[in-house]
């Protein structure tokens, strides 16, 4: 028994990995096997999951429980989301649907594209510059979205000399302050997502592959059709998702480079902050219910293309 | 020797043209011009912009806010980090899933939920009201929504970095007789301090950058500008905003500049590994 005295006390952080089984019922038994080896699971955790509540889980249960309580204005269920149907399906709010998402969209296609050309040329191509240009890609991810915005409104606004006064003057087109300026802005900030969700995927393309179907008489373009881009697909896909989750919910760049004209060029963020101005709180609830659950559609789609991208890597 | 897995040069300077374009007209450009409108007015101008008491008390806020916010998800993004890099426990993929839904939600939702809560038609708005709290349109809100946007990057960058180095060390450690604290302190900390940086500086960046979770947050109460808000109301302004908006931007600019090296620097070292996407 001394053995077993000089044994710490039955402390959760204490190494006891040896599954004492049913000849050995003296050690200091915590209640159930012991599975975790290093200290401080019920400490972290708990932080964790303190934290995670309180900073993001019942917020977000707030905004739930808002858009189903009802207040003195609405004072039943039914009125309250009543309420929360009319303002989510207004055409005021259809219209900033439309925008949000159409041009999301639209900046998360094109980004797809110049994207897979700058992460192609990142990986396969060497040229002087690359690595401040592979550098600069991250720009948009530390550049604070206002400052963004702000820049690229002058840059193509019809007054600011640079490229928006030559468009206006050769072609007379107007960026800034258009639905292209919200275009722009949203290309801005997803271009980052399609081309570092691309490039290590790229790199570790092999090329013995390539060669082998150069070898059985593939041509260029159809090595890239047959075997190149399905195994990119993924994360193209991935990447063109992630832009499109992030300029949907784009606010900062947005506020500088467009009008906000309702019906016309507003945002559903800036309408969710006009509701909440107006103290329509169930209204701004609503909005903002729509988009969260667009979100998580966004999610799911990534997640979808990721499990099936898995699943099919585990069969070849 | 052309080799059958080299692009025609054709292709590859068509490629390698289009990067050049678009790196040049929507990063290049845009830096240039922040520095070039900054200083339209002259340096004398630029400067008394920063030194007026709206860009310091911005500058001022942004600072308190980032102060607040870093150490904070720093710390959960160490626990969350630990937790899920080291134990086995049911539950694991969804709460890294939940970690994770800030980078998924507009930032201006990060502002409508504090807003829903704290505001004064909010759930604790009466309750707040009567007792003289302010959350909403004040320091505290704004903390609070930067915190929950710039929520998930330290666990981020920690998360696959703790994963990679394996639980191996820490285990030889506690054999040797340390405790927690010893264990963490003299073995898990000096491999992790470069991706506890790395995290900080990303989150940083973004809590001193953030613009809508904050601007619903803060209202349109002066003394609640941070440095993005500044900007905008600089921007707004008629008489002379712009060249101020601009002056103010650089700084911000500049953050980024710092910013950027740091994370390049740390990644190309290969001292963290580095995050995609997000």
């Amino acid at each position: 028994m001394s053995a077993i005295a000089s044994l710490p006390e039955a402390d959760a952080s204490v190494p006891v990995e040896i599954d004492p089984g049913p000849s050995a019922p003296i050690l200091p038994n915590t209640g159930r096997r012991q599975r975790h080896i290093l200290p401080g699971f019920r400490l972290t955790l708990g932080f964790t999951l303190f934290y995670l509540s309180a900073i993001v889980l019942l917020p977000l249960l707030a905004l739930l429980l808002k858009t189903v309580t009802p207040t003195t204005d609405y004072p039943s269920i039914a009125k309250v989301v009543g309420h929360v149907i009319d303002v989510a399906t207004d055409v005021r709010a259809l219209d900033s649907y439309r925008l949000s998402f159409g041009i999301a969209f639209a900046a998360a296609l094109l980004n797809g594209f110049f994207g897979f050309i700058a992460a192609w040329a990142l990986t396969r191509y060497r040229f002087p510059g690359r690595k401040i240009v592979d550098a600069l890609v991250d720009l948009p991810f530390a550049m604070p979205t206002a400052v963004a915005g702000l820049a690229l409104t002058q840059v193509f606004s019809i007054h600011g000399g640079y490229i928006g006064q030559v468009l206006y003057a050769w072609f007379g087109w107007r960026i800034a302050y258009t639905s292209w300026g919200i275009l722009i802005a949203m290309t801005f900030i997803g271009f980052p997502f399609v081309v570092r969700t691309l490039q290590p995927v790229m790199s570790d393309l092999a090329v013995e592959v390539e060669e082998a179907a150069a070898c059985l008489g593939a041509n260029r373009w159809q090595t890239f059709r047959r075997v190149i881009l399905p195994a990119v697909r993924p994360a193209l896909l991935t990447g063109v998702m992630l832009a499109f989750g992030r300029g949907v919910g784009e606010y900062g760049s947005v506020v500088f480079i467009s009008t906000m004209i309702p019906y016309s060029t507003e945002i559903t963020p800036q309408l969710i902050i006009i509701k909440l101005g107006e103290f329509d709180y169930v209204g701004a609830a609503g909005l903002g219910l729509v988009m969260l659950l667009m979100s998580f559609a966004i999610v799911a789609t990534v997640n979808l293309v990721q499990y099936l991208a898995a699943r099919r890597k585990g069969i070849a | 020797m052309r080799r059958a897995t080299n692009d025609p040069w054709q292709l590859r300077y068509l490629f390698i043209g289009t990067l050049f374009g678009f790196v040049l007209i929507f990063l290049v450009f845009p830096v240039v011009v922040i520095l070039v409108e900054a200083l339209r007015n002259g340096v004398g101008f630029y400067f008394s912009t920063l030194a007026s008491s709206h860009s310091l008390n911005a500058i001022r806020l942004t600072l308190l806010v980032a102060l607040a916010v870093v150490p904070l998800n720093t710390v959960f993004g160490v626990c969350a980090a630990w937790t899920v890099t080291h134990f086995k426990f049911r539950g694991k993929a969804l709460l890294i899933s939940l970690i994770e839904i800030p980078l998924w939600v507009s930032p201006v939702i990060g502002g409508l939920v504090f807003a829903l809560i704290f505001g004064r038609q909010g759930w604790l708005g009466s309750w707040l009201d009567a007792h003289n709290i302010q959350i909403m349109f004040a320091y505290p809100g704004i903390v609070l929504g930067t915190a929950f946007v710039t929520f998930p990057f330290v666990a981020r960058g920690l998360i696959p970095l703790m994963q990679a180095q394996g639980s191996m060390e820490e285990e030889a450690a506690l054999t040797l007789g340390a405790n927690g604290w010893q264990l963490f302190w003299r073995v898990t900390f000096p491999k992790i301090k470069w991706g506890i940086l790395y995290g900080m500086i990303l989150c940083n960046a973004r809590a001193m950058g953030e613009f809508g979770a904050v601007s619903v947050l803060a209202g349109s109460v002066d003394s609640n500008m941070t440095m993005p808000l500044q900007v905008e109301l600089y921007y707004q302004d008629l008489d002379q905003g712009l060249p101020r908006a601009f002056a103010l931007a650089s700084v911000l600019l500049v953050l980024a500049g710092i910013t950027l090296a740091i994370k390049i620097g740390l990644e190309w070292r290969r001292l963290v590994l580095a995050v995609r996407s997000h």
